[in-house]
């Protein structure tokens, strides 16, 4: 409740940094005009009062029309949410599916090859800004070998280019927090006990030191999902994919505030709710933890 | 720090710190990925301070008859412009030699920006504690749940896009990490017997946080502000790719790779150079913060 205070303070702080709203929305028009459409939007009361008119639409999801395509602003933004949760959610799996494999082999084999590999690996990766790997891919698979498409979200071959982009964005920082966590715990009395006791390696990894290492990958993942659709507002306007990423950064050049304020509500809204399922799940996972 | 175990607090502190200090710089020397991290760095850094001395062409300077042209290694390159030109004839290289500036100034001021904030925060909020604490606390908290980019997205529009406004939003969407890592510090550093000690001397609390309490966060803040520094170039390079980065008055690397994405299917070089140049410069970085990571923090 007080993140989405929190939330909806900053959403409504873009409006007031942008200066004059009023003179955006009638460029061309005589002071007298404005001032009437002042009266009219309730510009002229108290800040906190507007704040509070603002905030009371916000959870009811009333953020105004766009500007620019004179529709409600937040039809738009979910009318494209669906695109831009599908895509993070398969940049994750994606990113989960090179970061667990990897990461626990290295950490089992640490300090061999294969780890040393993964981890330059993963330095080369944080160091590589998305949207130049998303043109490099482009380059490469679209321009040179013509087997998938530029751009676009229409056929599952113009999802895959995307995906590949968001989701090596990820990897890298999943797979060091897989690493290191595996790592913590690889070497304890109880895995020690397990191995002892006969429990073959398959086993002694899967049920003894993934399960305790879970904890900090769940919490990093769920903050991960903040980054990745940060990463994903630069993936759809890469691949030009018709998400609410893509929309805010097109309102934002025809300075649409209501579509922008929209989007990133909601946006933030579902980073929000994704750290309360992992506070969830963390009651789930380590049984120390209860709600008091 | 074994800062108990010895007679005068105080003293043990102004002693050992140095001694653990030049330890680490010899561990750090020592490292061949940091001293390569390094040596990138002082060539990049070299190369932003010379810009104007060593770029071969003016940045801005346009010529429709040599445009489009390809990187000199490959048909039809032309050696006075090694890594090619783009749609209006300017030269890449020298573009890129003069992006250097923006990347490397945006980068260090938003950390200073960051670390101003988040250091004097966290200080207040683990010394001072009580609501205050709790005030600060659920402000890191907030912030840390919105997806940076989006934040400052959103806010260098709002602000309009010029080289302050970019530096500023980067700083103050940056300073969280720095708050929570030095309040933890402050709260666990308050309990010491040096601080006690000096408290016993008769000093005031200002003075005992800037010169007992201070000190002491330094190791994690250069290990993080360095870190930030990559990031923050990262997050320009984002910015001024998705077009509201620092203005037109200036080549960025990100406005070039953006522009390469518009005519990826004629001059692949157009993207491909300033990408390589965020990635070594932002690898040096990483490089050396971790290194350093090492070295400071014996915990790791």
């Amino acid at each position: 409740m007080v993140v989405c205070v929190g939330v909806s303070l900053v959403t409504f702080a873009i409006l007031q940094a942008s200066g004059d709203p009023v003179a955006l929305m009638m460029p061309e028009a005589p002071e007298s005009d404005r001032a009437v459409l002042r009266q009219a939007l309730g510009l002229h009361e108290p800040l906190l009062v507007q704040f509070g008119r603002f905030f009371g639409r916000a959870v009811t999801g009333n953020f105004g029309n766009s500007f620019f395509h004179r529709a409600p602003a937040f039809g738009l933004v979910m009318e494209r949410m669906p695109t831009t949760l599908i895509l993070t959610v398969l940049a994750m799996g994606l990113a989960l599916l090179i970061a667990l494999p990897v990461g626990i082999y290295s950490a089992v084999r640490r300090g061999q090859a294969v780890d040393q590999v993964a981890t330059g690996t993963v330095f080369l990766g944080q160091s590589m800004p998305p949207f130049w790997t998303g043109i490099m891919l482009i380059l490469l698979f679209a321009v040179q070998w013509r087997l998938l498409p530029v751009s676009g979200w229409e056929s599952w071959a113009s999802v895959v280019l995307p995906t590949l982009t968001l989701g090596t964005f990820t990897a890298p920082l999943l797979l060091r927090i897989v690493r290191s966590s595996m790592l913590e715990v690889i070497n304890l009395d109880y895995v020690r006990t397990a191995r002892a006791k006969g429990v073959s390696e398959w086993l002694v990894i899967c049920r003894h030191a993934l399960k305790n290492a879970a904890l900090p990958l769940v919490t990093v993942t769920g903050l991960q999902f903040g980054l990745l659709l940060g990463g994903a507002i630069i993936t759809e306007t890469v691949f030009a994919i018709p998400g609410v990423g893509r929309l805010i950064v097109t309102a934002i050049r025809q300075l649409d505030f209501p579509v922008v304020q929209a989007g990133v509500f909601m946006l933030a809204m579902v980073v929000v709710s994704l750290n309360f399922v992992v506070d969830l799940l963390y009651v789930y996972l380590d049984p120390r933890i209860r709600l008091r | 720090m074994a800062v108990g175990s010895l007679p005068t607090a105080t003293l043990a502190y102004a002693e050992a710190a140095p001694a653990a200090r030049s330890r680490a710089w010899r561990k750090l020397a020592r490292n061949p990925a940091a001293i390569l991290g390094t040596l990138i760095l002082l060539v990049v850094v070299g190369t932003a301070l010379a810009a104007p001395w060593i770029a071969p062409h003016d940045p801005a300077k346009q010529s429709l008859l040599r445009r489009f042209t390809p990187p000199v290694w490959t048909a039809g390159g032309n050696p006075a412009y090694p890594l090619g030109t783009d749609q209006v004839g300017r030269d890449v290289l020298s573009r890129m030699i003069h992006g250097a500036r923006i990347s490397l100034l945006v980068g260090v001021l938003a950390m200073v920006v960051s670390v101003l904030v988040g250091v004097t925060l966290g200080l207040v909020s683990g010394f001072v504690g009580g609501r205050m604490d709790t005030v600060l606390m659920t402000v890191v908290d907030v912030t840390w749940s919105f997806p940076q980019l989006l934040l400052a997205l959103a806010f260098v529009a709002a602000l309009g896009p010029s080289l302050v406004t970019i530096i500023l939003v980067l700083g103050f969407t940056g300073w969280e990490r720095y708050a929570r890592v030095v309040r933890a510090e402050v709260l666990a550093l308050r309990e010491k017997d040096f601080v006690e000690a000096a408290r016993a001397m008769g000093m005031g609390s200002l003075r005992i946080l800037a010169f007992h309490i201070l000190p002491n966060t330094f190791s994690s803040i250069v290990v993080l502000s360095t870190l930030q520094v990559a990031q923050a170039i990262l997050a320009e390079a984002a910015l001024s790719f998705l077009g509201v980065g620092s203005g037109r008055t200036y080549p960025t690397w990100g406005q070039m790779i953006a522009l390469g994405r518009d005519f990826v299917s004629v001059a692949w070089w157009l993207a491909t150079f300033p990408g390589l140049a965020i990635l070594v410069t932002v690898l040096a970085i990483n490089l050396v913060g971790d290194r350093l990571r090492d070295a400071l923090d014996p915990r790791v």
